[in-house]
């Protein structure tokens, strides 16, 4: 469990790291909290010519609100992120999100931003990225541009990042006052990877939803938006436990469930219905988000 | 001198001495030592489970810069001989030739085929990756459940047939109890295979000199003589000039105590090389290359008669090994022990036993902390609840009627275990205190509902531990069954001390201290205690079977009562008066009025350095050594029951363990801190193996669970508080009377958690009778018998 030989490079400016990128492309490799690359690494599950470490690069290690959205750097950390959630209610999701990411140690170097490059499946981070609306923001040498989250995602662990490009901030648009927000994810132990999660909200006025985020991780090959879920659940009491019950069956049917060596396709697509009954649950008991 | 001396070292609480050292990180393991002019070892592992080897073409590799050598088998060969697991317990048992690296075809996936000796490990990986070999992969005997199939594949195809051993046990009319049964309760309960993950990999650093032929051999292991025995014969040397080294040593579990084909390889490359070799398992050649364990498919009956009491066993086990019978105790210990405790702790009259046992092209299995109980143990504990259920008895009232009692024994029952000094009842009246049974049936039946079921489950055990010489002797095994304890006296009155047992973290080291302390009236502080090196301490058993306390306990005391003799005898020439009217306390000798007279150190140094000042003809024996076997009982029997509370989510099909309880009788304990916590770290090992522990092979034999994100430990948030306490039934034929304890927590935690759920599940009128309880199996078991489908 020893890597494979690589060249190591720890650039002190962002144009630095692009110019690495466009020189190497596929052959480089951003090193940032490295809590998914570094394992990868030494089972020789990924071998690149060279990493690239973006730690000293300052620009990136900014975590900062604007009135309109939170600016989450590629060098925050997980741990930075929740710590700020926590004390923020509105960026409740974020907070009960990190909540579930592996372990402390883990979380007090690994970063949200690293979590969206990778794409994991079973990933907490693209799955609240896509409930929020969140955009994700690439740079290289030829210049920088903004995608959705939800166009971001296209396979295991694959994105629509190009070899030159790398993550420099995600950016988190601040939710209105009358969205509320719920997660729950079912493991098998405390930390692992989710076998199935839910991220939800619902904007709710005058006590009927007017409009629904449902996003289930660890079902598919990435995050997915249950669509109709989300249109059934629109216009709706919040608290009917009826609705809650048929847009948990609605699910099962909606979601394309993939099995894992451990985990069926058929006990995942349960685990999808007893999510959004429960995640429906949480939201009817939570009151407006200041 | 009773033991149970008011200011008795033995019975107290001593945190480990060496855990100050341990965890301020100054252990030395083996993996820390290092030579000036050492190589690093990678093997290349078999990717497949079954093939010929057509050709290895290792030019690229050992071009590679900074690469010494690759060795293959032929390489080995002048120096190192294969070896066969035989064994007169285990008659017709089938197990092949094994070798160092693999000779011509490979039988399991993990199976070293190269040995790559470079300037770091990382190099040797990058060479490793060089290395071509040609492959013609064969089937692979991936299934042992298909044992009777006709097209099933043979792991080994020179031999007959896929059956290591078979054996039948029987006594008394089992047939007869059957037909006159009031009831039958029947199971079959699969077992998944699983490891044991000790925290530090094997780890090996193994220097030749050249110069007078000697192997130094640094490893991690539970019995270094063991195993310089058998690395003295692979390697053709005396065993005067091999010695092996185990310093600390972090986690062995019975997977630190084989012979490993990738520790003798090392051993021979640095006969080769003359150069010090050092190999780390790494956590992922781990998973594959240590030994694994405990899969089998157990098929029981139990009879009883209008009473309600236990008449009859009739079991069938179907156990799965490996490509090879472990050497040199073999794989079918284990197989043993999963049938002859079965229904142990009961009274009952017939017993009839017929084991099959599997080769696989798997990794190999052996043995694993509480070898074989747990199995014996499950099976015993589901077939007593569901005996109590179905005569709507309570499960603790059924077993305490069943129980064998104290005026039964000493007892040989009919699967042929010598029972004696056990202490069920005891034992299960302290545990209905300690749970609160009544307010914990009450919690059980009020936090119930739709969504999340409670359950309490309960499992009494017998282990056998302290293996005598019976266990292996009569094989023609060499395996030590004797324990020996050497004592010096220091000038300055300290002690310097050796022994054959072997501390592999369950801390021995600590409890031999208060022992020896106790004997002779010496701080435990004052003593020195070296343990694991073979030229400095006498031959022995090292860590197995429990044996720490029971066996090298019973030496150390003989040892510290012959020092104790002499020290008092020379202190009665000294002080001109009879020895048998002096003590020693607290390294004093003291007089029948309890005046001090001396001290350990002035006696010490009179004898060391001014002789003249003793009767003329006085050779005072200030070394002494004692050598300890048991002379009666194959094994010393150990009892205890244990309780688990667990909550089942019925939408996920989790299972939490809510609270743990073990009351536990391991005769005199020695130091209760130590107990206790080898016991919690048991019953993590059983919880592991209840609830998330699978070694997963595919249909075609490839190893699916290589990594610890696949293969599931308990972790510290997984478990629950567990609650210990004890009855002390001293063993009545040795002098301290401590039985073994090291296995106990394991040898039925994994019981009590299946039948949890079980009673849980029982609510919905479900079961279930595998482990690990995976969340899908909760939910089927649960689906199977509820009226209507769950949503």
């Amino acid at each position: 469990m020893k890597p494979a030989p690589f060249a190591y490079c720890a650039p002190d400016s962002l144009d630095e790291a692009l110019a690495l990128l466009a020189e190497h492309g596929e052959d480089a490799q951003i090193l940032a909290g490295g809590q998914s690359l570094v394992p990868m690494l030494a089972l020789r599950m990924a071998s690149p010519s060279i990493i690239v470490d973006i730690n000293r690069i300052t620009k990136l290690q900014h975590l900062e609100e604007t009135g309109e959205a939170l600016l989450v750097g590629a060098c925050v950390r997980h741990a930075e992120l929740l710590r700020y959630a926590l004390l923020h209610p509105r960026w409740r999701l974020i907070a009960d999100a990190l909540d579930e990411v592996a372990h402390p140690g883990i979380r007090n170097r690994g970063t949200p931003c690293g979590s969206l490059a990778l794409a994991d499946p079973a990933a907490e981070a693209p799955a609240f990225a896509i409930a929020l609306g969140a955009e994700i923001v690439l740079a290289s040498t030829r210049g920088e541009r903004r995608v959705p989250a939800e166009a971001f995602f296209l396979g295991i662990y694959e994105t629509a990042r190009e070899p030159d490009e790398m993550i420099v901030a995600v950016s988190f648009p601040v939710p209105y006052p009358d969205w509320r927000f719920g997660f729950e994810e079912i493991a098998r132990r405390k930390g692992d990877y989710a076998i199935a999660g839910l991220c939800a909200g619902l904007r709710v006025e005058h006590e009927r939803i007017a409009e629904a985020r449902f996003v289930f991780f660890g079902v598919g090959d990435y995050p997915v938006r249950a669509l109709q879920a989300e249109d059934m659940l629109a216009g709706g009491d919040p608290t009917d436990t009826d609705l809650h019950s048929a847009v948990a069956t609605a699910t099962m049917d909606e979601i394309d469930v993939s099995g894992s060596v451990e985990y069926d396709a058929a006990y995942k697509r349960r685990l999808v219905g007893v999510l959004a009954r429960r995640v429906l649950g949480q939201l009817a008991a939570t009151g407006e988000v200041t | 001198m009773a033991p149970g001396r008011p200011t008795s070292e033995i019975g107290r609480p001593r945190p480990r001495s060496e855990a100050r050292r341990l965890i301020a990180g100054r252990g030395r393991y083996a993996g820390d030592e290092n030579r000036t002019d050492q190589l690093h070892a990678c093997f290349l592992r078999s990717p497949y489970p079954h093939a010929s080897i057509l050709k290895i073409d290792s030019e690229a590799a050992i071009a590679h810069p900074g690469v010494a050598a690759v060795l293959l088998w032929d390489d080995l060969a002048p120096v190192c001989k294969p070896w066969r697991t035989v064994s007169k317990a285990f008659p017709g048992l089938q197990s092949p030739d094994q070798y160092p690296l693999a000779c011509g075809r490979v039988s399991y996936q993990g199976e070293p085929v190269a040995l790559v000796l470079a300037r770091s490990r990382a190099v040797a990986e990058d060479a490793a990756e060089l290395i071509d070999v040609t492959y013609a992969p064969q089937p692979a005997m991936a299934d042992y459940r298909q044992w009777q199939n006709e097209d099933t594949p043979l792991a080994h195809p020179e031999l007959k047939d896929n059956i290591a051993w078979s054996c039948d046990i029987v006594e008394g009319d089992v047939d007869k109890a059957f037909a006159a049964a009031a009831l039958v309760v029947e199971d079959e309960i699969v077992f998944t295979r699983h490891t044991g993950v000790p925290l530090e990999p094997r780890s090996i650093l193994a220097e030749f000199d050249e110069t007078n032929g000697g192997l130094s051999v640094r490893i991690s292991h539970q019995m270094p003589h063991q195993l310089q025995l058998h690395l003295a014969d692979f390697l053709h040397l005396p065993m005067s000039l091999v010695r092996v080294t185990t310093g600390d040593v972090g986690g062995g579990f019975g997977i630190k105590m084989h012979v490993y084909s990738d520790e003798v390889a090392i051993c021979a490359a640095a006969r080769l090389m003359q150069r010090p070799i050092k190999f780390v398992a790494d956590r992922i050649e781990s998973m594959v290359a240590d030994v694994h364990a405990r899969e089998h498919v157990v098929r029981a009956r139990m009879a009883l008669d209008a009473s309600g009491h236990i008449t009859a066993f009739d079991i069938h086990d179907l156990h799965g090994l490996g490509a090879y019978s472990v050497y040199p105790r073999s794989s079918t210990m284990e197989t043993l022990m999963a049938l002859r405790p079965i229904g142990a702790a009961y009274h009952y009259n017939a017993y009839r036993a017929r084991a099959d046992v599997i080769l696989q092209n798997k990794s190999i299995t052996g043995q694993y902390r509480s070898v074989g109980h747990p199995i014996a143990t499950t099976v015993t504990e589901r077939l007593v609840d569901r005996a109590a259920h179905a005569l709507g008895l309570d499960p603790l009232e059924f077993r305490r009627a069943n129980y064998v009692r104290p005026q039964d024994m000493p007892m040989t029952n009919p699967a042929g275990l010598r029972l004696l000094d056990l202490s069920h009842e005891a034992c299960l009246d302290r545990l209905v205190e300690l749970i609160d049974y009544t307010g914990t049936k009450a919690k059980v039946a009020s936090e119930s509902n739709e969504r999340k079921l409670l359950g309490l489950g309960f499992a009494a055990f017998v282990e056998m531990t302290a293996s005598g010489a019976e266990a292996y002797g009569r094989a023609g095994v060499q395996v030590a069954a004797v324990d020996s304890v050497s004592l010096m006296l220091e000038p300055d009155g300290s002690l310097k001390a050796s022994a054959s047992v072997c501390e592999i973290g369950q801390g021995i080291g600590q409890g031999l201290r208060q022992i020896i302390a106790q004997g002779i009236g010496i701080s435990p502080a004052l003593i020195a205690l070296s343990l694991g090196d073979t030229a400095t301490s006498p031959h022995g058993g090292g860590a197995w079977s429990s044996r720490g306390a029971a066996i090298g306990g019973e030496a150390a005391w003989g040892a510290a009562l012959k020092l104790r003799n002499e020290i008092l005898n020379v202190a009665g020439a000294l002080l001109q008066c009879a020895p048998d009217t002096l003590d020693i306390v607290c390294n004093v000798i003291t007089d029948a009025s309890g005046a001090q007279r001396t001290t350990l150190r002035e006696l010490a140094e009179t004898v060391y350095f001014r002789g003249y000042e003793l009767p003329k003809d006085m050779q005072p024996q200030l070394s002494v050594a004692h050598s300890y076997r048991r002379g009666q009982d194959a094994a010393i029997p150990t009892n205890g029951i244990q309780a688990s509370l667990v909550e089942v989510d019925t939408e996920t099909g989790l299972v939490r363990c809510l609270k743990h309880w073990v009351v536990e009788d391991c005769g005199r304990i020695i130091n209760p801190l130590m107990v206790d916590e080898q016991i919690r770290g048991g019953v993590a090992q059983g919880i592991g193996a209840a609830l998330f522990e699978a070694c997963r092979y595919d249909a075609e034999g490839q190893y699916l669970t290589g990594t610890l994100a696949d293969y599931l430990l308990p972790m510290a948030g997984e478990m629950p508080d567990i609650v210990i306490a004890h009855v002390e039934t001293p063993y009545s034929g040795s002098a301290i009377g401590a039985k073994g304890a090291g296995e106990a927590g394991t040898c039925a935690a994994g019981a009590a958690v299946l039948n949890a759920i079980n009673d849980a599940l029982a609510r919905r009128g479900a079961s279930l009778s595998e482990t690990p309880a995976t969340p899908q199996l909760v939910l089927h078991a649960l689906d199977n018998t509820a009226p209507e489908p769950l949503r």
